[in-house]
C-alpha cells in the first residue's frame, strides 16, 4: 500500500516504492494536471506533488485513485523516440573502469552501448539525468576523490547509473567518454532532451 | 539604468523564480523573502513578480542613470541623503543621484523595487540569480549596469506599515520524514534554540544545536525536496532550506517550515538564535 506523506503545506509526498511506478504516476498526472500543481517531481521511490493552490484533499483523492488505478508494467517510455547519443570513448577513467570490472575496454564500450536506457530522474545539476538500465558488470564505485571540474558533455558511470554531464561542473563519477550533444541549452524549450522516463541510446562515435 | 557602484557584501538580481522544471534539476531560486519583494513591487505599482534586487546585509551603492521610483522592504537599512527615502514607501531618485544603504538594523535581505522592474534578459522565464546551479545573471559587481523596464502603471499612493522584527521561531509541518528519526527526536528538535551559521547561504540555513536522534541509518533513495524543509545530514546538524535549494535530496527532512515564516528564515542572521515549534502561533 502506497502512502501519501504531507510535505510541508503546499506538497505530497507519494511513495510509489518502485521508479517504474513513479514513471506511471508522473505521466498520469501530466496527462490531466490537477488544479493548481507547479511540480511534479519523480525520484526512484517517490513522486512529490507541489500545488500551492490546491484543494488538498481532493488532490490526495487523486493521488491515491491514480495509484488504485494503476496496472503495473514496466517504466512508461515517453514515447517512441529515443534520444541518441554519440559517444566518444576517451574517458580518462575508461582503462580503470575496465580494471574493475574485469574486461577489456573494448567490452567496456560493447556492454555500454549495448542496451537502451531510461532516464530515472534528474537531480544533481539542471539537466543531469540518472540514466538506469546499466549493464551491471560496468556497476563501479564513484572516485574517491571527487574531480573539481568535470568537463560538460562528459558521459560517465557510477553504481547502477550512466550520467552526461550537462554543464562542466565538480564530479565524483568515472569518465568514460564525451558527446557532442548538447543536453542542457536554455535558449530551447525545453532546456533538455530528456525527463524522466526518456528513452536513450549509446552510440560509439 | 542603474549603476552599481558597490553591491555591499552579496547582491542579485531575483523575482519569484522558475517553478515548473524541478523534474528537470532546476531549483525554484527567486527571492530569498519573497512576502518582501511582492510588497517592494506593490508599493511602486509593478505585478509583485516584477525584478528587484536582493541585497545581503546592506552597504550597497547604486548610481541611479536616470530618475526612478523606489521602494526598499525587509530588513531595514538606513539610506541617508534622498528626500522622502525610508523602507515601505515609494519614493523619487533623481538621474545621477546616488542611493547609498548602511548595514540593516536587524535582518539580512533588503529588496530594492524599481517602477518597471529590472529587466535583465530572462533565463527559463525568470531573471533570478540561482546560486546554486548559476542560471540567472551574475551576482551584481561594481560597474554592473541594470536595465530598467517600462512602467505599467501609476505609483500607488501607498506605504507599509515600518518592517516589523518577528520573534525567530519557525513553526514547523511534521514530515515527509518524521519516522526516520527516534520517537521524540521532533520534540527535541523544538525544545532548544539553534545558532545559525556562517556558512548559510541562499541554500539554505544552516544551524547549530542538539542533533535530532535517527531511528534508521543510512541514506533515503533521492526524493523531491521543498523549499522550507529542514533536512538533517548525517552530521545531524539541521538545513532549513532557501530558494536555491537543490530540487532533489537524499537525507531525511524531520519537518517543514510553514510559507509564513519562510521569511523569517530567510531573515536569519549568522549568529542568531532560532527556535522550532510543531504548535500554531496565535
Amino acid at each position: 500500500m502506497s502512502a501519501v506523506r504531507a510535505a510541508g503545506e503546499h506538497g505530497l509526498l507519494v511513495e510509489t516504492g518502485s521508479l517504474a511506478l513513479s514513471h506511471r504516476l508522473d505521466a498520469a498526472l501530466r496527462a490531466d494536471l490537477p488544479d493548481g500543481v507547479v511540480e511534479i517531481v519523480p525520484g526512484p521511490e517517490t513522486v512529490l506533488v507541489v500545488a500551492p493552490g490546491a484543494d488538498r484533499a481532493r488532490l490526495r483523492a487523486r493521488l491515491l485513485r491514480e495509484l488504485r488505478r494503476d496496472g503495473g508494467g514496466g517504466p512508461v517510455a515517453s514515447g517512441p523516440e529515443v534520444v541518441t547519443v554519440p559517444v566518444v570513448y576517451d574517458g580518462a577513467d575508461l582503462d580503470a573502469v575496465a580494471e574493475l570490472a574485469g574486461i577489456s575496454t573494448d567490452e567496456v564500450i560493447a556492454r555500454h552501448t549495448a542496451s537502451e536506457l531510461v532516464v530515472g530522474w534528474l537531480g544533481f545539476a539542471p539537466g543531469f539525468a540518472y540514466l538506469t538500465g546499466l549493464d551491471p558488470r560496468l556497476h563501479v564505485p564513484r572516485l574517491g576523490t571527487p574531480r573539481t571540474s568535470v568537463p560538460a558533455g562528459s558521459v560517465a558511470i557510477a553504481g547502477p547509473y550512466s550520467a552526461i554531464y550537462p554543464t562542466a561542473s565538480p564530479g565524483g563519477w568515472r569518465l568514460l567518454g564525451h558527446t557532442t550533444l548538447r543536453t542542457w541549452d536554455v535558449a530551447c524549450d525545453p532546456p533538455t532532451p530528456f525527463s524522466p522516463g526518456t528513452r536513450v541510446r549509446l552510440e560509439a562515435a | 539604468m542603474i549603476e552599481v557602484i558597490a553591491p555591499g557584501p552579496y547582491a542579485t538580481v531575483q523575482d519569484l523564480g522558475r517553478p515548473g522544471y524541478a523534474h528537470l534539476g532546476v531549483p525554484r531560486s527567486g527571492a530569498a523573502d519573497a512576502a518582501s519583494l511582492r510588497l517592494a513591487n506593490r508599493l511602486v505599482g509593478n505585478p509583485e513578480g516584477a525584478a528587484g534586487v536582493e541585497l545581503t546585509f546592506g552597504l550597497a551603492r547604486l548610481l541611479f542613470r536616470a530618475g526612478a521610483w523606489v521602494a526598499l522592504t525587509g530588513a531595514p537599512c538606513p539610506v541617508p541623503g534622498v528626500r522622502g527615502a525610508g523602507m515601505g514607501v515609494a519614493f523619487w531618485v533623481s538621474a545621477g543621484a546616488e542611493l547609498r544603504l548602511g548595514s540593516p538594523e536587524w535582518g539580512l535581505r533588503t529588496y530594492l523595487a524599481v517602477r518597471g522592474g529590472v529587466a535583465v534578459e530572462p533565463v527559463l522565464g525568470s531573471r533570478s540569480t540561482d546560486s546554486l546551479s548559476g542560471l540567472g545573471p551574475a551576482p551584481l559587481r561594481p560597474g554592473t549596469v541594470l536595465p530598467v523596464g517600462p512602467a505599467a502603471h501609476g505609483v500607488p499612493a501607498d506605504q507599509a506599515p515600518p518592517p516589523e522584527r518577528r520573534p525567530p521561531v519557525l513553526r514547523l509541518v511534521p514530515g515527509p520524514r518524521d519516522d526516520w528519526f527516534a520517537p521524540g527526536a521532533l520534540g527535541a528538535l523544538c525544545s532548544e534554540p539553534y545558532e545559525v551559521s556562517q556558512d548559510s547561504n541562499r541554500v539554505g540555513v544552516r544551524l547549530r544545536g542538539p542533533s535530532p536522534a535517527r531511528a534508521r541509518e543510512g541514506e533515503l533513495p533521492s526524493e523531491g525536496m521543498v523549499t522550507g524543509a529542514v533536512q538533517v545530514p548525517p552530521g545531524g546538524q539541521p538545513i532549513v532550506f532557501l530558494a536555491d535549494h537543490p530540487p532533489t535530496g537524499g537525507y531525511p527532512v524531520i519537518g517543514v517550515v510553514r510559507e509564513a515564516d519562510l521569511a523569517v528564515a530567510a531573515q536569519l542572521r549568522p549568529g542568531d538564535r532560532v527556535r522550532f515549534t510543531t504548535r500554531p502561533l496565535p
